[in-house]
């Protein structure tokens, strides 16, 4: 298992009220992302746990695209990661910004 | 005194030394191995019927059991090396050369056996140049083939799975070769004549079946997201523009996802009838929604698919199907209509270099060609237009002469740009040329040439290959949809800021593609199950796919 963190100044907020969310499984290949709403509106965190040892750099540079894409200011995506694909990661990524995106019923 | 006839008494002796152990052309199987001795001769060319799907097993195991002493250095040439069995000739010395097409199951040891120097490779072909040679310089003296049933004058019913068995017989009988068959069983007429009688002096009738693997049956429930999202890409980005209604798909997981995408995705988008109407293609289970939404008016085939057989027989619109009602498929038919009559070929690879060379050969892996780089290759004698091969003709040489200009094939390579381990798409370099200089091979083994390909397609966008004018801009083009690889990250942002700009490439949100639209939920199918509801309960799926 390896621990990554990655900490990032984001533009804006993430819209949406939502406080927390889940997605995606721990499995083979495949990742879980806990979303919080737990951070200061201009600071992003997201911390790895990993199967895969040594795609360090990979991660580094799926996460910059994502802070760039989506600026989810405010949010700490935690991963619980089963050597999913960086194609796959991304998409998690996505889903569960678009998920805080809602408003908390 | 010069003879003009040797080959015929030659063959002539051959059969009347079997004939000893036959009654009429029926040999019994506990015979087999002696047939096998009293007609094959030592340093023989033997095509032992090892095609993509349906496998001579039994004659295999006949001739692997022969007296190395008497029968020895044998030359194979058979398309698929696929049974253990195959490979098992080489270790007792039974055969020495091989040349073939396609390896699949075999492709690790096959490449140890020729590291080792067990086997004396002639070449690794695709399958139409292979079977081009059985008429010009491979010409079998001896051809072990299967088949369904045969009466007893030596009619042959293939069924479903005719596959090579008609190239192989008119090669071998009509140069003097000798052609025994196993059959399931020997009936007194048989329900189609796939193979004439005359032209089979051996039948053996197998206790059991011959084997048949279930190739192309690719399981809903196992397609990613990303690949519903180069489906999604590929359509709307690909077909829908070029209008490609004859095309041939690959075997992977990504056309699989576009066959589900069309009466779903494809339907919104209004493209029913517009495009993937005609098909060079196995009966893939994956086809079945579109088939029963009316996309699709015909398909030849290449060979079958396990379970599928019920479902083509009540669909004869559609499928090439004999007076018995079953299906009637040829490889060698099939691979020339792939190649002459197809605008497009979509499928997935292994590795694609920066000139977009592709390769499923690493370096502990030779699984030959099969038929990909006939569908994967601009057909250079096509002489006959249309409208997706002037468009792509018009896209990569947009000053050349209306009436001079060639068209182009559409060759597709569609990938996630890592695979399996997190293995990369895209390298610098493709193992193949690491294998070609340890086996001192004078070609390396490339699967579809980067002259030939037009579009990538991968989760991060589509490049239009036609599109660029120079090796830089190629190269700019591939690294610019290689996502997070090493060759996705070593692209020249700027360069490709500019061909996103110019079209060269498009990414998802370029053509309106939410990448977070691409759900399961846009599966027509989502189950091996739900493709047996689609078909009415016809598709009978083999047990491996079964979980209910």
């Amino acid at each position: 298992m390896e621990d990554l963190s990655f900490r990032h100044a984001t533009r804006q907020r993430a819209a949406g009220t939502k406080k927390l969310a889940v997605i995606g499984v721990v499995a083979s290949g495949n990742l879980e992302v806990l979303a919080e709403r737990v951070l200061p509106d201009s600071e992003c965190l997201v911390e790895i746990r990993t199967a895969a040892a040594g795609f360090g750099e990979v991660w580094d540079a799926v996460i910059a695209d994502f802070v760039k894409g989506y600026s989810p200011g405010g949010l700490r995506f935690s991963i619980n990661d089963g050597g999913a694909r960086p194609d796959t990661v991304s998409l998690r990524l996505a889903q569960a910004a678009r998920l805080m995106q809602e408003d908390d019923q | 005194m010069m003879t003009w006839q040797r080959g015929r008494e030659a063959r002539n002796a051959r059969i009347q030394a079997g004939a000893r152990l036959a009654k009429g052309k029926v040999v019994d199987a506990r015979d087999a191995t002696r047939l096998m001795e009293a007609v094959v001769r030592p340093g023989d060319r033997v095509c032992l019927e090892g095609d993509n799907q349906k496998q001579a097993d039994l004659l295999c195991a006949a001739l692997l059991a022969v007296d190395p002493a008497k029968v020895h250095e044998l030359h194979m040439v058979q398309s698929g090396v696929v049974l253990p069995e195959h490979l098992d000739l080489f270790d007792r010395g039974v055969a020495k050369k091989l040349d073939y097409a396609y390896s699949g199951p075999q492709s690790a040891r096959i490449a140890k056996m020729l590291f080792g120097g067990k086997i004396e490779l002639g070449a690794v072909h695709t399958y139409l140049e292979l079977f081009a040679r059985y008429f010009i310089d491979l010409t079998p003296n001896v051809a072990l083939i299967a088949a369904v049933s045969a009466d007893r004058d030596g009619n042959l019913y293939t069924g479903p799975n005719t596959e090579d068995t008609p190239t192989v017989v008119e090669a071998t009988a009509f140069k003097n070769g000798v052609v025994i068959a196993q059959v399931n069983e020997v009936v007194d007429k048989v329900p189609r004549v796939d193979i004439p009688g005359d032209r089979v002096h051996f039948v053996v009738e197998a206790d059991k079946p011959f084997f048949v693997e279930p190739l192309f049956t690719r399981d809903p429930a196992a397609i990613t997201e990303s690949q519903i999202l180069t489906g999604m890409l590929a359509i709307k980005g690909i077909y829908a523009p070029y209008g490609v209604k004859r095309l041939n798909h690959g075997i992977g997981f990504n056309t699989a996802a576009i066959e589900l995408l069309l009466p779903t995705f494809g339907e919104k988008l209004g493209l029913k009838g517009k495009v993937a109407s005609h098909f060079a293609l196995n009966p893939h289970p994956a086809l079945i929604p579109a088939i029963e939404s009316g996309w699709v008016e015909q398909i030849h085939c290449f060979g079958s698919e396990v379970g599928m057989d019920e479902y083509i027989r009540a669909r004869s619109d559609v499928f090439f199907t004999g007076p018995d009602g079953s299906l009637r498929s040829n490889r060698a038919f099939c691979q020339t209509a792939g190649l002459y009559a197809c605008d497009m070929f979509i499928g997935s690879t292994l590795q694609i270099d920066l000139q977009g060379n592709s390769s499923t050969v690493t370096t502990s892996r030779i699984a030959g060609f099969g038929g990909a780089p006939n569908m994967g290759s601009d057909a250079r004698g096509r002489r006959h237009p249309s409208e997706p091969w002037l468009q792509a003709g018009r896209e990569a040489d947009p000053e050349g002469s209306t009436l001079l200009r060639r068209g182009r094939k559409l060759v597709v390579q569609i990938g996630e740009t890592f695979g399996e381990k997190n293995v990369p798409l895209f390298v610098e370099r493709l193992d193949a040329l690491d294998l070609a200089e340890r086996l001192n091979l004078e070609l390396a083994p490339v699967m579809i040439y980067g002259d030939d390909v037009t579009h990538i397609v991968t989760e991060e966008g589509i490049a239009n290959l036609l599109l660029c004018r120079d090796a830089s801009e190629r190269e700019q083009a591939i690294r610019g949809v290689a996502g997070y690889t090493d060759v996705g990250r070593g692209r020249d942002a700027k360069m490709v800021q500019h061909l996103r700009e110019r079209g060269v490439i498009r990414r998802p949100e370029d053509i309106d593609i939410n990448p977070l639209d691409a759900d399961r939920g846009m599966l027509a199918a989502r189950s091996i199950k739900d493709l047996v509801h689609w078909s009415g309960g016809l598709y009978a799926p083999p047990s491996r796919f079964r979980n209910w």
